[in-house]
This record gives structure tokens, C-alpha cells and sequence, in this order.
């Protein structure tokens, strides 16, 4: 769509309020009426991403990949399949990719063009990873973004950024922490955070559970 | 194209600030917004490739003063006033235009789990993949106005083949309404010296997922 200041066909269309609150309420309510949305619906969407999905689905696949290594050879293998044995399957989790970190290895998970992630295992987006800091910097510079995220890496690990170009996502495997040998499958699922699972944090014992 | 979007290895940007206890939405707008974007989705006027470059398109001075819902809400109305689900003068408004028929919303609440459920991008038609795990590739040197997923920082670079992903609709043409023309999806890795020059890490790559129309064998 051409740019234009002089006229009103601009991206939004809109002489309706800037305040996006106001405009997306204003544009609600046009829909409803015009039969396009049902409003039931939106609240069975919000209720889906807000209660139903998020970062504990994937905590739960890396705890059980941490104690079974049956599953854990099937995730990384086929992590679609994987993955939906344990019953987490919908939009944004199609094709699935399992990558793991070793002593040697760190993976870290980007979307350089928009912010694919994987709605099913760690729900929506943070911030962060939507944001043009991370989105330019993961690529170039993975060693000064994790650096920032308080990890510093030796130069001996490789690390590999995964640029999630197509429909496919990828999930971090991270490394279970040293002194969790006792813990079972609970316990560990509430030591893996969410950007443990992005590649953005290696774990601790002491983790804080899957919200960061 | 070579949008604001294509934002990988670009400087300038400073620090990633991460926040802590963040909540699913910031504000209820956002969650409404989201969920209208999926109800809008369920009339099938369009793809997420269409989407994808609804909000390529946004002048780059307003992408970047946007927050993120912000650009989903231009790009959804870019699409529906497109194919005229909505006019632009019922967005000016916000009133349906006079003598429109009421219609029944293609997303009722009861098919709303349906909907989430799956939308894959893996095509079941027969295809010879060109390149096998191994292979060394380079990618081409394009820079289409329209919607492309090869990104800049990796045009007309050397990679390997870590991976193949099976048939995969294509979205530069999928995104313009000419058809999914699936085609073989590989994980090529890029080292990280390919891409950014002697002061990257000699041990360090970059992994994308490249239809076979972007690669060339080396």
C-alpha cells in the first residue's frame, strides 16, 4: 500500500482514535454488528492463550525428556510426534524441532523477519523476543545478547541461533543443573523457565519455574 | 522485500530488556485484538503468509513506533478491507455501512478449540528433493518487492544442509494469492564467519529453514 501523508489511505485507514484501546474496542464492536466475530468466541480464544497454553507444556516435555531417554531420543528425533504424545499440538507448533544443549553446545531460538515461536510448548511470545534489540542482535551478536541475560560463554561452546524462517519451531532442550539428581519429574518441571526452553538462560537448581 | 521487518544484524537497537512476571497481554485491547485476528482468520480470505506481509508493508517510520499489537491491528485491517470483509469508510466510521446484510461469524464459539488446533504447512505431494543432508548450498542473491522469508543477512551465502523438513507450502507465493506451490523446505547452516565477516566466533552458525527455490548447490 503506497505511503501517503496527503490522503487518508494510510496502513490503518482510521480517523478513529490513535489510543489503540479505543480503536480496537471501535473495531469490536463493528464486526459484532456487522455478524462478522462473535464475541463468545473471542473470549474462548483469550481463555485458550491466557489459561490453557503456555510455558509449563514445554517444562513438562524437558522434565520428562531429562528422566525418560526413550522420550527423550523420540523428541529429539521427531519432536512433532514427541510433543504430541504428550498432548500439546496446535497453531504455531505444526512441525516441531527438538535441539539440545550440551556442555558444548548452546542453541539459542530467534524470528529475525516477525516473532514465530511455539505457541503450544511455551505460549505467547515475551516481549523481548518480539522486540527489534533481540530480533537484529540474536543473529550478529548471540555472545553479547546472552551476556546481557547474565550468561557468559566460554569460547569453546559453539553456539547455534536458529532463525525460525518457515512454519517449523524449535524448542530448546536445556542442560538438567547439576544437584537435581533426586528430584523427580514435578520437581524438575518447576525448575525449567521459559527462556531455558528459548536458549536464552542456562538453569540452576534454584530455578524460579517456567514464568521467565 | 527489504522491509523495516528484515531486522537480523542490524545495529542500533541497544539492549534487550527483559521484564520480569510478564503478563500473557499487557492490556485487555491486545488480548481482544489477538483473538479477533483468529476470528477474522476463520473466514479463509487469507493465509499467515498474506498476514506476514500485511505488516511488511507498514511504512517503516510507523513500524517502529508501533508496539507489536499495533501492527497486527494495521495489518488486519489492510486485510480485511483487501477483500472486503469491511470497507474502509465502515473503519472510518466504525458504523456497517448503510443496507449491509447481517451475516452469521464463520467462528462460533463451540469450533473455537477446532480452529487452534492445527493449521500445518507440510504438503502431502510427491518431490525429489535437490539437496541431501550434507550438501553444501548457496543461497540466491534476491530482492523481491514482495514477500520472501530469505532474509538479507543471508543472501548469496554459503551453507550446509543439517536437515530436511519435507514439502512446505511456499510462502513467496502464497503470501501474493499464487498458490501454495509447495516445494522442499531444508535447515541450512550458516557459519557465523559466512555471514558476518573474521570477527564473528570461528565455532558459531546460524541455522535457517530455506525452500529450495531460494538455493543454488554450491
Amino acid at each position: 500500500m503506497p505511503h501517503d501523508h496527503h490522503d487518508h489511505d494510510h496502513t490503518d485507514h482510521s480517523d478513529l482514535p490513535a489510543e489503540p484501546a479505543l480503536r480496537v474496542k471501535a473495531l469490536e464492536s463493528l464486526l459484532v454488528e456487522k455478524g462478522l466475530v462473535d464475541p463468545a468466541a473471542l473470549d474462548a480464544i483469550i481463555e485458550t492463550y491466557e489459561r490453557k497454553i503456555g510455558p509449563r507444556n514445554g517444562a513438562r516435555i524437558v522434565a520428562r525428556a531429562w528422566t525418560d531417554p526413550a522420550f527423550k531420543q523420540r523428541l529429539l528425533d521427531d519432536a512433532t510426534s514427541a510433543i504430541a504424545e504428550m498432548g500439546f499440538v496446535g497453531r504455531q507448533g505444526e512441525h516441531m524441532v527438538a535441539v539440545e544443549n550440551t556442555a558444548k553446545v548452546h542453541n539459542m531460538v530467534v524470528c529475525t523477519l516477525c516473532s514465530c515461536y511455539p505457541w503450544p510448548v511455551l505460549g505467547l511470545p515475551p516481549v523481548w523476543y518480539k522486540s527489534a534489540p533481540y530480533r537484529s542482535r540474536a543473529v550478529i551478536d548471540p555472545r553479547g545478547v546472552l551476556r546481557e541475560f547474565g550468561l557468559e560463554l566460554d569460547s569453546d561452546v559453539e553456539i547455534r541461533v536458529w532463525d525460525s524462517t518457515s512454519e517449523v519451531r524449535y524448542l530448546v532442550l536445556p542442560e538438567r543443573p547439576p544437584g537435581t539428581e533426586t528430584l523427580n519429574a514435578d520437581q524438575l518441571t518447576d525448575l525449567v523457565t521459559r527462556d531455558s526452553m528459548i536458549g536464552a538462560e542456562k538453569l540452576r537448581a534454584t530455578g524460579e519455574g517456567a514464568q521467565r | 522485500m527489504n522491509g523495516i521487518h528484515d531486522m537480523g544484524g542490524m545495529h542500533g537497537f541497544g539492549r534487550v530488556e527483559r521484564e520480569i512476571d510478564e503478563p500473557v497481554f499487557h492490556a485487555p485491547w491486545e488480548a481482544r485484538l489477538f483473538a479477533l485476528r483468529h476470528a477474522m482468520g476463520a473466514w479463509g480470505k487469507w493465509n499467515i503468509d498474506g498476514s506476514r506481509y500485511a505488516r511488511e508493508i507498514i511504512p517503516p517510520e510507523d513500524y517502529l513506533r508501533m508496539s507489536y499489537y499495533e501492527r497486527w491491528l494495521a495489518g488486519l485491517v489492510t486485510q480485511m478491507v483487501d477483500v472486503g470483509l469491511v470497507s474502509a469508510e465502515e473503519i472510518r466510521s466504525a458504523r456497517p455501512a448503510r443496507g449491509t446484510n447481517n451475516v452469521t461469524p464463520a467462528l462460533a464459539p463451540n469450533a473455537v478449540e477446532r480452529v487452534l488446533a492445527r493449521s500445518p504447512a507440510l504438503r502431502d505431494v510427491p518431490a525429489q528433493p535437490r539437496f541431501r543432508v550434507g550438501d553444501t548450498v548457496i543461497t540466491h542473491n534476491i530482492n523481491p518487492t514482495g514477500h520472501t522469508r530469505l532474509p538479507r543477512y543471508a543472501r548469496a551465502k554459503k551453507g550446509t544442509v543439517v536437515r530436511y523438513h519435507g514439502v512446505h507450502v511456499f510462502p513467496d507465493t502464497s503470501a501474493h494469492g499464487h498458490g501454495e506451490q509447495p516445494q522442499p523446505l531444508y535447515c541450512v547452516r550458516f557459519d557465523a564467519r559466512e555471514l558476518w565477516g573474521e570477527s564473528a566466533s570461528r565455532r558459531d552458525g546460524v541455522h535457517l529453514d530455506l525452500w529450495e527455490a531460494y538455493l543454488a548447490a554450491a
